[in-house]
């Protein structure tokens, strides 16, 4: 097991190596930072300046060398248009980002499996029709579209949300969260809301396929035969084998969340990582640019690694193959 | 081959019968057909070009849907902020937008479909590193891999194409690969191999068609992903540039808007943007059920 950990590690560790690389010579590809950085009026002489101040005046492999070595001592360069470190913008965002993707994921679970358990355990009735045309919509539906009409709906319409914004956050262990004052969850409903509904569609879809997979299973028949009640069935026999898939793509999901989130923050004006980033493409800063790809490379490979390992824990089949691939 | 022939025209029939069973996929498949003879024809029924500024009457900005100009031109979905009709920017733009979705996931269909045959047949260390870099792509959202690319390539039609090329070419590796594995191993391939083919003559021959089913399945919800994708980044100012306004600029354009109330602007373009993906998709699960591949 702890070879295997080991073995992943060291992947990991390749992938991010290599998309560091990838992205670095990528980024550094778009355009000259220095006009839009700098007064047009300014003179020869001043663009020289601040291009060598800033360090673009050498060849590429030598500043991704500088790169590299400022990376292990945990700076990832400094934001050519605020002048801090890249690092520190991020991490002063993340929280935001997280938060929303948290709230998302928790209304895509509440609602999510509830609803895709019904349409599975009653899959002719109307309600189970309706859930699953509502799920089709819901992969349908632009994210973004949506996210326009929230606003348009709750608060040009009925005024009852606030459109944009954080709200006022409380700071909880030097975070600071929004989800714990009223005004605060009035600003996140919508962003969650609008960033839920695509994996809520998802996770109706996956519990819905699971529930109807296990409801013909053995297990099931032979637990019916016992007398067991239905209402136990469910919730001990069937939940049980069906979560097993819905935890890895609950866990595998939550990347894709947060990067899902971009286009919602950017609606919302969330101040998260994400409306960070579409900024930074704006005016080209590429320390931040490159910075926000690196974390959430070394976010997803954490992601995917503490899912592996959940899931080798939650199934014994997966551990003897996993310990032995 | 001459046994695909035999084939194809009873699977045809099949298909179109199992369309007539199902009403939703029916309508589903004719709202698609009135949605892409639209963007086909849309010059030719626009009540006017909305990009020729002869055409746009300034005074007539901004007027909600239904109503009539001054000159007692009717706007059915209103105007945006210079006058110009809705219906015949949304018919203009849904050209766009379709035609980029398809001509992309075309392109991605064949660059996956090439790339996953040479692995399911070749086995191998060339299927092991071409696997490899497939799940690597597809661990990553395809949203971030768009956006990476397009803030390195910059805008432009072609470039939008290239970015939905490259988030979508994975997928049909996969499908195509997957299925040439399980079709490499039957009795025919055998018998090709005996009877003295080419490995290119059995791969396009005689495996390829086979793996056709689950492959236009796969396409067909990617263009519909495509299609929302280049929306989405169109949207947030990084795919298509102002010169070719697809649905998803459409509605970037009337968001400015949408806080003082003129909803008309974004709404009609993301709503004809909603039918077309949901028919795509309907037709698409239609077509999963009644090919029935092993997905």
């Amino acid at each position: 097991m702890i070879g295997y950990i080991f073995r992943r590690l060291a992947q990991s560790a390749l992938v991010l190596f290599a998309m560091s690389a990838l992205v670095f010579a990528g980024v550094y590809a778009i355009g000259n930072p220095i006009d839009i950085l700098i007064n047009p009026q300014a003179d020869q002489a001043e663009v020289a300046r601040a291009t060598e101040a800033l360090g673009l005046d050498k060849p590429l492999p030598l500043q991704y060398w500088h790169f590299i070595v400022n990376a292990f001592g945990g700076e990832l360069g400094r934001s050519f248009s605020s002048n801090v470190p890249a690092v520190d913008l991020i991490l002063q965002r993340m929280p935001a980002t997280i938060e929303l993707a948290l709230c998302a994921m928790v209304i895509a679970i509440v609602l999510g499996l509830p609803l895709g358990l019904w349409a599975g355990l009653k899959p002719d009735t109307v309600t189970a029709k309706t859930i699953m045309a509502g799920s089709i919509l819901g992969f349908s539906l632009p994210t973004f579209w949506v996210g326009l009409m929230l606003i348009m709906v709750f608060s040009v319409w009925l005024g009852w949300l606030p459109p944009t914004g954080r709200g006022e956050t409380v700071n909880v262990l030097g975070i600071e969260v929004s989800f714990l004052t009223v005004d605060g969850l009035r600003h996140l409903f919508m962003p969650a809301l609008n960033l839920a509904l695509f994996k809520l569609a998802l996770l109706i879809r996956l519990t819905r396929a699971g529930t109807r997979e296990a409801m013909v299973q053995d297990y099931v028949r032979f637990a019916r035969a016992k007398g067991v009640s239905e209402r136990r069935i469910v919730r001990v026999h069937v939940l049980k084998n069906i979560l097993i898939p819905i935890v890895t793509v609950i866990g595998l999901e939550f990347g894709s969340v947060i990067a899902f989130a971009i286009g919602t923050e950017t609606i919302f004006a969330w101040p998260g990582m994400g409306k960070l980033l579409i900024d930074s493409i704006n005016v080209l800063d590429r320390p931040v640019i490159v910075a926000y790809l690196l974390v959430i490379v070394v976010m997803f490979v954490f992601i995917n690694l503490v899912v592996d390992l959940a899931y080798t824990a939650l199934d014994p089949r997966v551990r003897l193959r996993g310990a032995r691939a | 081959m001459s046994e695909a022939v035999a084939i194809a025209p009873t699977r045809r029939s099949e298909l179109a019968a199992s369309f007539a069973r199902n009403r939703l996929a029916l309508g589903a498949l004719i709202v698609l057909c009135v949605i892409v003879l639209a963007a086909l024809f849309s010059p030719l029924i626009s009540p006017q070009n909305p990009y020729d500024l002869a055409q746009l009457d300034i005074m007539d900005s901004k007027i909600p849907p239904g109503s009539k100009s001054a000159d007692g031109k009717t706007y059915i979905l209103g105007t945006d902020e210079q006058g110009r009709d809705m219906l015949s920017a949304i018919l203009y733009g849904l050209r766009i937008s379709l035609g980029v979705g398809v001509i992309s996931t075309v392109l991605a269909l064949t660059l996956g479909m090439l790339v996953g045959l040479a692995a399911g047949y070749a086995g191998g260390w060339v299927d092991a590193v071409i696997m490899r870099i497939v799940d690597l792509q597809l661990s990553f959202p395809s949203i971030l891999v768009a956006l990476v690319l397009l803030a390195v390539l910059g805008q432009g039609v072609d470039k939008i194409v290239i970015a939905l090329v490259t988030v979508q070419w994975a997928y049909y590796a996969r499908t195509v690969r997957s299925n040439a594995l399980v079709e490499r191993r039957k009795e025919y391939v055998d018998a090709a191999i005996c009877l003295g083919f080419a490995p290119w003559r059995i791969v396009y021959r005689h495996i390829l068609p086979n793996c056709l089913p689950p492959l236009i399945v796969v396409a067909t919800v990617q263009v519909a992903h495509a299609i929302a994708l280049e929306a989405t980044l169109s949207f947030l100012g990084l795919g298509m540039p102002i010169t070719s306004p697809s649905l998803g600029l459409l509605i970037a354009n009337g968001y400015s808007h949408l806080l003082s109330g003129k909803y008309w602007m974004s709404f009609f373009p993301g709503l004809a943007l909603l039918v077309t993906i949901v028919a795509i998709n309907l037709v698409g699960d239609h077509l999963r059920d009644a090919l029935n591949p092993r997905l």
